[in-house]
């Protein structure tokens, strides 16, 4: 379980949270949504202790996550930022076995090599795992970002705009992984999408945030009306619903 | 690509074994006096030339060498960027500025007490620079080493300017430019700490291969990152401090070497650690032996030959990289 409370954020003077508290439970697809600038990136990085915390309070199964040895946290928690820049000559295997070194500090047991080779099919990269990635499109690139985020095998997986680059196919697929991620291994995947039709269509739960607040926060039914997409986007459009799913037609 | 050179890395080996080996014996071999091979045995003489200046001689071309290339990798590693060294970033600078003090103020302390001064000076100076280089948008790769050349040269003409109100010039350039003919027995052993650091560099390999992946990444990953940046600017100072006090700056190695073992076989620093310490070896060796062949039999300095090769080996690189795209 992730437990956010009281968390307020600001950068030099201008708030980027205000106060905000969530409980996330375990196992499920949680989405985070809202337009630019909502707080959603700082909120993620928050939970990953990429920044420090200034008001507040943030445990992941019960680990405090500005008192925990870094390690340790590695094991439980994985993160992929946003637009993170690997203009590298490793090859793809090379940069999702790093995926491992939480737990073996870089000595890659029979079992790494499985979870890895795992990773690499999970996310089509069986072709491209001897290729150098700054040979890689940007979204061969980002599929092998979350390759790696997927090898470290955390029970939490905080993914910042995943679908960055990808096409319409390897958005689905990587939004279908997730999902079975969750469903048949128990993995808890927050995620924020721009693309609010992905979040209807794969999560279980979307969380609203708009001006560093928690808006809404509900199952997607409940989420995606056109009165709350007014409230948070600021924008009109009509709601339809296929296959008990709402999606919005945003483009019309 | 990488399977490629896995089949064929222990030829590659080999061959860099070899090549390393063959250098070490003409260095070994070239110099004023002649030393056939078969004398040494024979003649106390000849071994006592071979124990007293060759092979001190040599040993600090492939320590330095080697130590200088990997403060590169690191520096590199550390920056994210391929285009810094100790001697292009203010490392070196700040290791002269820092010797030239101590040898104003405290003349009578020992070499080692005033390498351990120069590397103090080399640990700021190099943090200021990557604080800096930090803050730079990464989106401009060549404000790196821009910034760092004209920190290094503000930080060098502190120097010079100190030296010459002091009238120390001309030790100034015994640091500012590398040359091993004043090697001797005695005289360089303190390089070995160089090899100690090249040793602890091999310890945190995987995890400088992370830090290259950038902060965010290496928290991730459960890796303390500024401890991680402490133990790298203390390998980098203490094998840059070391390199300038015993033999004076050798430039280009830490940026020539490394970025062509890069170009060859990748950025995993676990697997390339290796090639660059003895491609820094073999480099510095190389141009150690050209400098006592080209006017024989006078020498030029070994920083002087470096400072001609590995202006060509960059302008290859270079042009190499804008050709592949």
């Amino acid at each position: 379980m992730i437990r956010i409370e009281n968390v307020s954020f600001r950068h030099r003077t201008v708030p980027i949270l205000s106060d905000i508290t969530l409980t996330i439970d375990k196992g499920g697809v949680v989405a985070l949504v809202g337009p630019n600038g909502a707080g959603k990136s700082t909120l993620l990085s928050l939970v990953a202790r990429l920044q420090p915390l200034q008001m507040g309070n943030i445990q992941i199964d019960g680990l405090p996550v500005d008192a925990t040895p870094g390690r340790q946290l590695a094991r439980v928690v994985a993160i992929l930022r946003q637009d993170t820049t690997v203009a590298s000559r490793l090859t793809v295997r090379e940069l999702v076995s790093f995926g491992r070194f939480p737990h073996g500090r870089g000595r890659l047991s029979a079992a790494d090599h499985a979870i890895v080779d795992a990773a690499l099919a999970r996310f089509d990269l069986a072709d491209l795992a001897g290729r150098f990635i700054e040979t890689l499109s940007g979204g061969q690139r980002q599929r092998a970002l979350v390759a790696m985020a997927f090898a470290q095998g955390t029970d939490y997986l905080l993914l910042d705009e995943p679908l960055n680059n990808l096409d319409m196919y390897y958005a689905r697929e990587l939004m279908r992984a997730l999902r079975a991620a969750a469903d048949e291994n128990g993995k808890t995947v927050v995620i924020v999408l721009h693309d609010i039709n992905q979040a209807s269509a794969h999560a279980d739960r979307i969380v609203a945030m708009k001006g560093g607040r928690i808006l809404a926060d509900g199952a997607p039914c409940d989420i995606l009306t056109p009165d709350m997409l007014e409230v948070v986007f600021g924008l009109r459009a009509p709601v339809e619903t296929i296959g008990g799913k709402p999606f919005v037609l945003h483009q019309l | 690509m990488t399977a490629a050179l896995s089949t064929s890395s222990w030829r590659a080996k080999a061959a860099a074994g070899l090549g390393l080996a063959a250098l070490f014996a003409v260095s070994l071999a070239v110099g004023v006096s002649p030393l056939p091979p078969g004398r040494v045995l024979s003649d106390p003489d000849a071994l006592q030339l071979l124990l007293v200046s060759r092979l001190p001689r040599t040993l600090a071309a492939v320590l330095s060498g080697a130590g200088l290339a990997i403060a590169g990798l690191i520096m590199q590693t550390l920056s994210r960027n391929r285009f810094v060294e100790p001697a292009t970033a203010g490392t070196a600078q700040s290791a002269e500025l820092g010797i030239l003090l101590v040898t104003l103020f405290f003349p009578a302390a020992s070499l080692p007490v005033k390498t351990l001064l120069a590397a103090g000076a080399a640990l700021a100076g190099t943090s200021v620079f990557l604080a800096t280089a930090q803050r730079l948008p990464p989106a401009q790769p060549y404000l790196v080493p821009l910034f760092g050349i004209v920190y290094g040269g503000v930080i060098g003409a502190a120097a010079t300017y100190a030296a010459w109100q002091a009238d120390l010039l001309q030790f100034l350039s015994v640091w500012t430019n590398g040359d091993f003919s004043g090697v001797l027995r005695g005289r360089y052993e303190l390089l070995w700490i160089a090899a100690l650091m090249v040793a602890a560099a091999f310890l945190v390999a995987d995890r400088l291969t992370i830090m290259a992946l950038g902060r965010e990444a290496s928290i991730g990953l459960g890796i303390d990152y500024a401890r991680m940046m402490q133990i790298g600017l203390v390998i980098v100072s203490v094998i840059t401090a070391l390199s300038v006090v015993v033999v004076g700056m050798i430039p280009f190695v830490g940026l020539a070497v490394p970025n062509i073992v890069s170009r060859l076989m990748g950025d995993n620093v676990r697997g390339t650690l290796g090639w660059v310490a003895a491609g820094g070896a073999g480099l510095v060796l190389a141009c150690d032996i050209a400098g006592r062949l080209i006017r024989y039999p006078y020498e030029i300095p070994v920083g002087t030959v470096m400072g001609v090769a590995g202006g060509a080996i960059f302008l290859w690189l270079l042009f190499r990289r804008g050709g592949h795209g």
